[in-house]
């Protein structure tokens, strides 16, 4: 997804003098070290300076540039914090703040590293938009989506690491900003997700199809300004909805669709997963850190299927 | 390349009359409200009306920033004098009919970043000049950017930051100016925090030309800015004096923030003289 990002933009910034990237100490891998060579006025490594990583990109947006801030989430989104509000969200410019790695993908790094309430930070900052992708063909489309907007506010854009598998099919939904997307469709039971650990309620999907129910994935890879409508309208036409999220349990997708389950009296069965308010002390694979939270596949099925 | 001033004709004594008269409209718009800060405006008067009448071009390339928010009221009066904010604007300062707060809102007339919350405007105008210098695809002529900054900002890390990437960068089309009145809410810098000094030899040791003059004196800000070397950004420290003109605010921490009382407002009219270099 990082290197989906990086190609994306590269091929986008020949046609458009806007694009700059503002990167704090972070290897220019992939497409990155292309865009660095090929436009260098225009890639600025402020090195380890969060604080005017954002500044730069904030003072880019106000005369017309469209910056892209882009490190680890932690340091794109919790370190610099006052810049993101206050020069970005306050201001609202069209700058996008990448966090790589949002969730707990740095497995081995320990908490410093893990950006489990990045949803909810950012999403309390007014203007603020936040796109987390489920896989290349959602970040390719976020991308453009990002450089050609005609107007808006700032974006925190949290995505993976590398090696994503693509989840979009032939019949899933193409992708638009603020819209609830369906990867498939079913009527029975909904499998609601975004972000990396889309690939875990895929595989719950999966699992509960083998067992004959009729199952939806969707993806709500725009988590603000929420899709309410498409939200709801998934909790009217399932008996089941099970919301899978890389997020701590408040202020991120789960919390919301409860809401939105109160506001319209819904009278589906609600799951809800998500990482635990805790900082684990645990290190491994990504999927051992979410399993120390209590998500994994398995433990969803016996859950939902009890 | 290194930005050149557009007005060769800068008139020293011309700015002494205008900032006395700046002076004298905020301690009217003092009278509306009950706080304003008076004193921190009094101190950037001369370095911000060196600006926008003898440093900054006349066709609008040139950008100012006043990263001390705080100080905005010497804005403000300089932007109503100049058009751009109409009376009505200044006489609604701090009220719900009006569009002024006690710091710069970015969207309102002339005002070109929000800044209040002190050590962000440096790194908003390193992105600026970067802008500029872009967009002019490597030109003489790219659009400057002026910096007002307080000297308690520059204790932010976040200024130190954007320091060295404006010399890393090479952004010779950047001037910061620094309010150097040496006061901050709990007392004397030079008391509290000794080792804040020597503040040019930090910022030439992070890549920037500098130079130190009275910062009340017009002449010597605008001399010294316009004969730079180049080839660095530039910072400006300017000496000065915090309420700046009215005898019972300078240095005195309490003027930061109020409002003078209808006495108080007579005796500082009283004493309102122009600023002789």
């Amino acid at each position: 997804m990082r290197n989906t990002f990086a190609e994306v933009l590269y091929g986008l910034a020949k046609d458009d003098p806007r694009i700059h990237i503002v990167v704090a100490d972070i290897s220019p891998a992939g497409s990155m070290g292309k865009f660095r060579e090929e436009f260098p006025e225009r890639f600025i490594n402020v090195g380890v300076a969060e604080q005017a990583m954002i500044g730069i990109c904030a003072g880019l947006a106000l005369k017309g540039m469209r910056p892209f801030a882009y490190t680890i989430a932690t340091f794109s989104l919790y370190r610099p914090f006052e810049m993101v509000r206050d020069d970005l969200g306050y201001q609202n410019l069209p700058v996008t703040v990448v966090g790589i790695g949002g969730g707990v993908i740095y497995s081995t790094l320990g908490g410093t590293h893990y950006a489990q309430e990045d949803i909810a930070i950012a999403g309390a900052i007014p203007n603020m938009s936040i796109i987390a992708p489920c896989d290349p063909v959602e970040a390719t489309e976020a991308t453009k989506w990002l450089v050609n907007r005609d107007s808006g506010g700032p974006v925190y854009f949290r995505f993976g690491k590398a090696g994503e598998p693509t989840l979009t099919g032939p019949d899933s939904d193409p992708w638009e900003f603020g819209k609830l997307r369906y990867l498939r469709k079913g009527e029975d039971v909904a499998v609601l997700s975004y972000g990396v650990i889309t690939k875990m309620a895929a595989e719950v999907a999966d699992a509960l199809t083998e067992d004959g129910h009729s199952v939806s994935l969707a993806v709500c890879h725009t988590l603000k300004p929420l899709d309410t409508d498409g939200i709801a309208d998934l909790l009217r036409r399932h008996k089941r909805v099970i919301v899978v999220e890389e997020h701590a349990p408040q202020g991120g997708l789960a919390p919301q669709t409860k809401q939105i389950a109160w506001d319209i009296r819904a009278e589906c069965d609600l799951h809800t997963f998500t990482l635990k308010d805790a900082f684990v002390h645990c290190y491994g694979s990504h999927e051992d850190i979410l399993a120390a939270h209590g998500l994994s596949t398995d433990r969803i099925l016996a859950v939902v299927r009890a | 390349m290194t930005a050149k001033p557009g007005h060769n004709s800068f008139d020293p004594a011309e700015s002494r009359k205008r900032c006395m008269g700046y002076r004298k409209r905020i301690l009217d718009i003092s009278q509306n409200v009950s706080a304003l800060h008076a004193a921190g405006a009094f101190s950037c008067m001369e370095l911000t009306d060196t600006c926008y009448y003898g440093l900054m071009r006349p066709d609008g390339q040139d950008t100012f920033l006043m990263s001390k928010g705080h100080g905005c009221m010497a804005q403000y009066v300089i932007l109503e004098d100049r058009g751009v904010l109409d009376r009505k604007h200044l006489d609604a300062y701090c009220t719900p009919h009006g569009i002024l707060g006690a710091h710069p809102d970015y969207g309102n007339p002339g005002i070109e970043a929000s800044t209040g919350s002190l050590g962000h405007g440096m790194a908003m105008a390193v992105g600026m000049a970067v802008a500029e210098r872009n967009k002019a695809g490597g030109s003489p002529d790219a659009g400057a950017v002026y910096c007002v900054l307080s000297d308690g900002e520059v204790q932010e890390g976040s200024t130190w930051e954007a320091f060295m990437m404006a010399s890393t960068l090479g952004l010779t089309n950047l001037v910061a100016l620094i309010d150097n009145n040496d006061f901050q809410s709990l007392g004397r810098t030079s008391e509290t925090h000794p080792s804040f000094y020597p503040l040019d030899e930090k910022l030439k040791a992070f890549g920037w030309e500098t130079t130190v003059v009275n910062g009340h004196d017009a002449e010597a800000v605008y001399n010294a800015v316009a004969s730079r070397n180049g080839g660095k950004p530039f910072c400006l420290i300017g000496r000065t004096t915090k309420g700046k003109g009215v005898s019972y605010m300078e240095n005195v921490p309490i003027w930061h923030y109020r409002s003078p009382n209808p006495e108080e407002y007579k005796q500082a009219l009283a004493e309102l003289k122009e600023i002789a270099s």
